[in-house]
């Protein structure tokens, strides 16, 4: 169970405080979990360069001449911007997929966040101030952002078991809930070809929604999808390259509220998220209905 | 009888609740004081006690704002609320000059509360008396367990409202969600707007002279100006449910 | 002359024996799912498999009487100003009035005030009666929330939310029309005679991140005085104590499968939930990883049945149990002399559990006036303070002879399982052997 965060914003003079707003957001809600934190910032594209977050509980001996090694391997400039546990590597877009393949053959110990033009996801175990200090989110910029905090139900507390889950270039989902045929659902996407690093229902959630959009599906598709295919209880909120979007459950117990102005659309599992956002006390606030999919992109 | 009686839900947001005015507000401020000491102070208050007037400034969200109040004292809480505003409130007036999230007023024992703002889901949950008035919309599952209270909605209210509603009176005027009192017992709701579907065993109710009477006195309560209670229609239980019966499985 | 087969003799089915042909004969000509109370009657896993080691050359016991062994315990010491004092280490399970009668729930009271323990109220609220005579009082908050009311909430000595229970994990009360008298309606707010529909979700809240806030408010309305409890039925034991801490429980019950209800279905009762002895390691290794081992007491209930249960289940890590169907039997439930009554029901002493009709012949479960008068508050309160004494002096003797001065001193190292699912269920070694199913590879 848990605690949900989202932000676009429509004003660009706030991207620069968008990683500090986020922060913000996802501390208010350090009661609703305890165990774990994430964040995705989607930052401004460069253009010629494409990005993956990878992870390693050693990153001193994983980081170290990394880069180098990567860019032998590939035949492409690469950079590495280290964060604690989590680093960035920057390549040429069209060297994405190698990069990936090259960074588990040299480093089989290092684990992939997320990849793809603009995001950047960090998640680590501890209390959201704790993580957010740890990556320095506070002074990242962007467009929009999700983050997560995390209280385990039926897995463990580790890294890999905070959200967001990747699900795609781009792509990442938070959940708030419990769902209850993700061991079934899991076991379809593995005999499909899915790998899985932990017993943990979101993860089931975010290769179902990879899976249906490999099938031809868009995202928007591959979310109603989820309410006919998933049986439990859920709020997702899923960050795309452009924005992000909502789906709660048919029968909506788990809390979801919104809030837009001219400068911005939040989302936050409680109201008590968004009361620093500015403009707030004029803000429309409103609840979105179950078993609906919204969206909002630039 | 309290002395809320003095405080219509109608006139709670004007000037007359202004600090200063009357006898001097006690105000308390959440940015400066912790919801412990508001609450316990609400809590130490004894009959006859001439602090009657509290503002509550700051609550930014805050969780279980005023709960457990059992005097006939005015709360006036300065913007929005997190869950369980006013729970299980005896004899208090309180009024939220913003939104409320879940539970606003659940299990409410007597006593008014007025959200000026949106109520989020469970709103008036499991009340046994008292009047809820929500100025803008109810969520999900307004009136859920109900046991007695009034809850009157200026807007809309949404899915599985009044689920189990056992007595009580829900009034909208604005529409409700699907599956509007799912396995009533035998509240009454009254509904002006369309009503998305209904619930087992909830069916249209024929509108007779005392519920038209019942339904006015609640809108004059509620401060309610400018519908007839003619253009409700009246919704409870068809009673079906009240004994097992192997061929009404598909309800439970 | 003719050659006559010998007949073989007649057998009946394992799988299809008599109950299962009754039952199916029942539904056929019913057409409704078989309701009754008490929890599951089949053989199940239990502390029967279960043996304490005792004193030996390594091992010295202490001497009766002389020599002490504390059997109190305190409950709620994590977050309220008034946690529980218990003189015994059982306490009085929820079970509703309505269910039972109010002699009955009066009884338990006095039983439980004898003693030095608490009893607890159920899905129909607190009445005067069991307020006035149990010195110690746990108010029970449900999914029904029937007759909840902050009054009651500030004069209870701890409160204890239900998520579920052992008999029907994931279902909510169930009482019958026969059982809904105008007390009961009043005080449920329903129509008389009708059949109670039951909730089996809280109505404001899913989940443990609300129930943290829903925890919260509860404390906020008693000034944080009283100690909160989080009762869960044999569902996921560890996962469930571990949400339970995590949202701020003071005391975390779990009830396995033998935990009785008044009237749920038959189906439910025998197929839904884990044993009682599956539950209890999960749950003490839950609190032991997240360090709240004894921070966060443990009430463990569901088939509790004498002093030896009570030290199995203190030996592998509670700090306390409830009993529902002793103390009933302790009353007179179920009772012999009654049996020309149970058979004119179609059922025998012992196996009486039609409860739902409210024709109890011990008049314990039932609402009948005349019924009723057959208990006798008193003398039956007497009776359980017996029983209660029984399994005290009982577990202390086990104590004792294991060389501890305290019940709660007592450890998993001190049993040993008859039976391979017993060693793995509660983590002991099989008898004679180093071997516990699960442990080191094993």
């Amino acid at each position: 169970m848990c605690g949900i965060v989202g932000l676009f914003l429509k004003d660009k003079s706030l991207e620069p405080q968008l990683g500090a707003m986020l922060s913000e957001m996802l501390i208010s809600l350090s009661d609703r979990g305890p165990d774990s934190a994430g964040i995705a910032i989607y930052g401004a594209p460069s253009g010629i360069e494409a990005k993956i977050t990878i992870q390693s509980a050693r990153p001193e001996r994983d980081f170290r001449g990394l880069d180098a090694e990567l860019a032998k391997a590939i035949g492409a400039p690469v950079s590495l911007a280290a964060k604690s546990t989590h680093a960035v590597v920057r390549t040429t877009p069209a060297k994405i997929d190698e990069a990936r393949e090259a960074i588990k053959a040299l480093r089989p110990d290092i684990r992939i966040m997320g990849a793809g033009d603009v995001v950047e996801i960090y998640k680590e175990v501890g209390l959201p101030e704790a993580v957010v200090d740890r990556f320095g989110v506070r002074e990242m910029t962007g467009t929009h952002g999700i983050g997560h905090t995390r209280m385990a139900t039926e897995s463990a507390v580790t890294t890999m078991g905070a959200h967001p889950f990747s699900t795609g270039a781009d792509q990442c989902l938070v959940h708030n809930g419990s769902l209850s045929n993700h061991n079934n659902v899991r076991r379809g996407l593995i005999r499909e070809g899915m790998t899985f690093e932990t017993e943990n229902d979101t993860e089931v959630a975010a290769a179902y929604l990879s899976s249906q959009m490999a099938h031809g599906k868009n995202l928007s598709e591959a979310l109603e999808g989820t309410l006919s295919d998933l049986d439990g209880f859920f709020t997702f909120v899923v960050g795309t390259k452009n924005g992000f979007g909502v789906v709660r459950d048919p029968i909506a117990c788990k809390p979801a509220v919104m809030a837009e102005t001219d400068q911005y659309v939040a989302f936050g599992s409680e109201y008590r998220a968004l009361t620093k956002l500015p403009g707030i006390d004029n803000a429309r606030v409103w609840e979105p209905e179950p078993a609906t999919v919204y969206f909002w992109e630039h | 009888m309290p002395a809320i009686n003095a405080f219509n839900a109608g006139n709670v947001s004007k000037a007359a609740r202004e600090p200063g005015h009357n006898q001097a507000s006690k105000v308390f401020d959440l940015a400066e004081m912790s919801l412990r000491e508001l609450n316990q102070a609400l809590h130490n208050l004894t009959t006859g006690s001439n602090e009657t007037a509290w503002e509550v400034l700051h609550p930014r969200g805050s969780h279980s704002v005023a709960v457990g109040v059992d005097q006939p004292v005015a709360i006036d809480v300065r913007g929005s609320v997190g869950y369980y505003c006013g729970g299980m409130n005896d004899g208090s007036t309180i009024t939220v000059h913003g939104s409320a999230g879940p539970g606003v007023g659940e299990n409410m024992m007597s006593g008014q509360i007025v959200v000026k703002g949106d109520a989020s889901q469970y709103a008036g949950a499991t009340g046994r008396g008292g009047l809820l008035v929500i100025e803008g919309n109810a969520s999900s599952r307004c009136g859920i367990s109900m046991k007695g209270i009034d809850i009157v909605v200026h807007g809309n209210i949404g899915h599985m409202s009044a689920f189990m509603a056992q007595s009580g009176n829900l009034v909208v005027l604005g529409d409700a969600g699907d599956a509007l009192g799912d396995s009533i017992y035998e509240a009454r709701l009254f509904v002006r707007g369309k009503v998305e579907s209904l619930g087992a065993d909830c069916i249209a109710k024929e509108m007779r002279p005392e519920h038209l009477e019942l339904l006015q006195r609640l809108l004059d309560r509620a401060g309610v100006t400018g519908v007839k209670a003619a253009e409700f229609k009246r919704y409870g239980a068809a009673r079906t449910l009240y004994n097992f019966n192997i061929d009404n499985a598909d309800a439970y | 002359m003719t050659y006559r087969n010998p007949p073989t003799t007649p057998r009946k089915s394992a799988t299809f024996d008599d109950y299962t042909l009754s039952e199916i004969r029942r539904a056929a000509a019913t057409g409704i799912y078989d309701i009754r109370g008490a929890g599951a009657k089949r053989k199940l896993p239990h502390f029967d498999d279960l043996l304490f080691l005792g004193a030996s050359i390594s091992r010295y016991p202490l001497e009766g009487y002389r020599e002490r062994c504390d059997t109190s315990v305190v409950l709620g010491s994590r977050h309220a100003k008034k946690p529980i004092e218990l003189k015994i280490p059982i306490t009085i399970a929820g079970m509703s009035f309505g269910s039972l009668s109010g002699p009955a729930k009066e009884a338990l009271g006095r039983g439980a005030t004898l003693s030095g323990t608490s009893t607890t109220t159920g899905d129909g609220g607190m009445t005067e009666e069991e307020r006035g005579h149990s010195k110690t009082l746990v108010y029970q908050y449900l999914p029904s929330r029937y007759g909840m009311n902050p009054r009651d909430l500030r004069r209870a000595d701890a409160i204890e939310v239900v998520v579920g229970q052992g008999a029907k994990p994931g279902g909510g009360g169930m009482l019958l029309g026969q059982k809904i008298s105008d007390r009961v309606a009043e005080m449920r707010t329903l129509p008389k005679g009708i059949d109670q529909r039951s909730a089996s979700r809280h109505p404001d809240w899913t989940g443990p991140d609300d129930l943290e806030i829903k925890i919260l408010e509860l404390r906020e309305i008693t000034d944080w005085e009283k100690p909160i409890y989080v009762k869960v039925g044999g569902a996921r034991p560890y996962y469930d104590t571990a949400l339970a801490v995590k949202a701020g429980a003071d005391v975390v019950v779990v009830d396995g499968m033998q935990g009785g209800t008044a009237a749920t279905q038959e189906v439910f009762i025998e197929n839904v939930g884990q044993p009682t002895l599956a539950c209890i390691r999960p749950a003490v290794q839950a609190l032991q990883d997240l360090g709240m081992h004894r921070k966060v007491q443990l009430i463990v209930s569901g088939g509790i049945r004498n002093g030896a249960d009570v030290a199995k289940a203190l030996a592998l890590g509670v700090d306390a149990v409830s009993i529902g169907t002793a103390a009933l039997v302790a009353l007179g439930d179920n009772d012999p002399r009654w049996e020309a009554e149970y058979n004119e029901l179609g059922t025998t002493a012992g196996a009486y559990d039609d409860w739902h009709e409210g024709r109890d012949p011990a008049g314990i479960t039932t609402q009948d006036p005349e019924l009723m008068k057959r208990v006798d508050p008193i003398a039956a309160g007497r009776r359980l303070a017996n029983y209660l004494k029984v399994m005290t002096l009982e577990a202390q003797t086990i104590a004792r002879a294991c060389g501890k001065n305290s019940l709660h001193n007592l450890e998993p190292e001190d049993l040993v399982a008859l039976t391979i699912e017993a060693a793995a269920m509660a983590g002991v070694p099989l008898a004679g052997t180093n071997w516990i199913p699960g442990k080191n590879g094993f």
